[in-house]
């Protein structure tokens, strides 16, 4: 098999999440460690995932909804879609949540699915909102810290321990 | 240490038993899953990391997920130490370069590894020599349940359980065998075998060794979707495609025997040969013979040379291992002389001249 780039033999097969659908790349030792080390793009936007997010939202969004959608943040880890989109990888359990209208159609081009019908967990589901509510609680905690506003950290250290209790 | 013990041995992947072991080497499974009630690793502050390595891995030995773990604390760990198990494919090479808290519980046979804090809060994996999927996939379900009766994963009733990347999401499940395609390679029909793989939504990787270098042709074969089929179901889509593929690298085989059984014994033992005599080599060249050779154990060329043996001298001479095994670090050209030496040991001992170890 020749490599992509070049006439060489390619002995290097990497997947790349590019243009939404998840590709092989096949090129040369020389084209791949180029590749590899070449800096994640020149604009900013890495290639794999966020590159395919990118790609898709482009189509019919404007620079400024873009924008717009990029500041979004997620209440629970704080999460912003411009951050994601950047490293390909979400902050919380949450964001799936709270960016659903965004990464449904990624998961669509992903898996050509956006719904499980595989196993679930033998107990069922603790109550959802708590488990996440103990995520925002913890961040909290450590940004009153970090302000060494200490009165609102022991607060905070106390509704998480409840919340905890509330959930066994 | 009993990181030591495990650096005789060539580990379970390399066992060279099980099912069509002469083409498949292992097959695979690994689980994703996170703590409902912590941020995904890239938004864990290291405290949060920290008490996700503690809940992890207190729930590990509770649940007693297999018998005979052993957690290690992968920060700990001297780098030696790190790039052998990553050699061995008991942690992935991420989690060795990464830093804060983080672990690994690996059961005595090296069937089972236990990734805390790599992309995600829980990384499972069972691996078991030769073509054994549905055993592998039996043993992976009953481990995530004992773990789940301990912590609580973050899953949601539409989209299943919820993983850093989304190309993990649903079932968190991927599903790869280790295969070793020397005749497809010869033939130069691997890359026919690659599309068609890809029209069906399968990944193929090549498997690196050293730096970044492809080792002995070997392949790796594994499913990219995850959400919207069953466990079953991907275990079942990578399982019915290997039979076909050992079809082809066994046509591949005996159409190279037909077209010329010299050039092909040749060649092998022109690559024996070599391992058996040189004086310094590279783990790149290294791999690359002994796949030569393996073919030509399987195929009935080397009657004196038995397959665990081969998969043994590839792990082996990784570089970590090599290392280990001498007892000291050594350098590129260091390691080069090792590697030859170690090999002429253990590729001699069989015509009367004096072995060593
Ligand atoms: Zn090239
Ligand atoms: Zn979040």
């Amino acid at each position: 098999m020749k490599c992509q780039k070049c006439e060489k033999t390619a002995t290097f097969h990497i997947t790349e999440l590019t243009g939404g659908k998840p590709q092989e790349l096949h090129l040369c030792e020389e084209c791949a460690r180029e590749y590899l080390t070449q800096p994640d793009s020149s604009d900013g936007t890495p290639a794999s995932l966020a590159g395919a997010l990118a790609q898709q939202l482009a189509v019919g969004q404007t620079a400024a909804d873009l924008a717009r959608l990029d500041q979004q943040a997620c209440p629970v880890c704080g999460i912003t879609f411009f951050e994601f989109r950047n490293k390909g990888r979400l902050g919380c359990p949450h964001d799936y949540v709270c960016f659903e209208k965004e990464l449904d159609p990624l998961l669509l081009n992903i898996h050509g699915e956006t719904r499980h019908v595989g196993k679930h967990p033998r107990r069922s589901a603790a109550d959802t909102d708590s488990q996440t509510q103990l995520i925002r609680l913890r961040r909290e905690m450590k940004e009153a810290i970090a302000a060494e506003d200490y009165e609102r950290a022991s607060e905070l250290r106390d509704e998480i321990r409840q919340v905890k209790e509330g959930t066994g | 240490m009993e990181l030591d013990e495990l650096v005789r041995s060539s580990g379970e992947w390399l066992r060279g038993s099980g099912p069509q072991s002469d083409i498949v080497m292992s097959s695979r499974i690994r689980l994703a899953r996170n703590l409902a009630d912590y941020p995904f690793i890239s938004k864990a502050a290291e405290s949060d990391r920290a008490e996700i390595e503690r809940t992890l891995h207190d729930a590990v030995v509770k649940a007693s997920a297999s018998p005979h773990l052993q957690y290690l604390d992968v920060d700990k760990l001297a780098g030696l130490d790190r790039q052998f198990l990553v050699e061995r494919q008991l942690i992935s090479r991420e989690h060795a370069e990464s830093e804060g808290a983080r672990g690994v519980a690996i059961d005595a046979g090296e069937q089972v590894s236990l990734m805390v804090n790599e992309e995600d809060h829980l990384r499972i994996q069972v691996m078991h020599s030769g073509l054994d999927l549905e055993q592998a996939w039996e043993q992976i379900n009953h481990i995530d349940d004992l773990i789940a009766d301990h912590v609580t994963f973050a899953y949601n009733e539409r989209l299943g359980y919820l993983t850093a990347c989304p190309t993990n999401a649903g079932t968190g499940m991927r599903v790869s065998v280790l295969l070793h395609l020397p005749a497809l390679v010869l033939t130069r029909q691997i890359e026919k075998v690659f599309r068609s793989l890809q029209k069906i939504n399968l990944a193929v990787r090549g498997l690196y060794g050293e730096g970044s270098q492809a080792m002995g042709d070997f392949y790796q074969i594994s499913n990219q979707i995850t959400l919207g089929r069953t466990e079953s179901s991907l275990v079942k889509q990578v399982g019915d495609v290997v039979p076909v593929i050992i079809d082809y690298e066994r046509r591949a085989r005996s159409a190279l025997i037909q077209e010329s059984q010299e050039n092909l014994h040749d060649r092998v033992s022109r690559a024996y040969g070599i391992l058996r005599t040189a004086q310094t080599i590279s783990s790149e060249e290294t791999m690359h013979l002994l796949s030569s050779v393996r073919m030509g154990v399987n195929l009935g060329l080397l009657p004196d040379l038995e397959i665990p043996t081969v998969n043994k001298l590839f792990i082996h001479t990784q570089p970590a291992h090599l290392q280990k095994l001498n007892g000291a670090e050594l350098g590129t050209a260091d390691r080069n002389i090792e590697r030859a030496k170690y090999l002429r040991e253990h590729l001699n001992k069989g015509d009367g001249k004096s072995s060593q170890n």
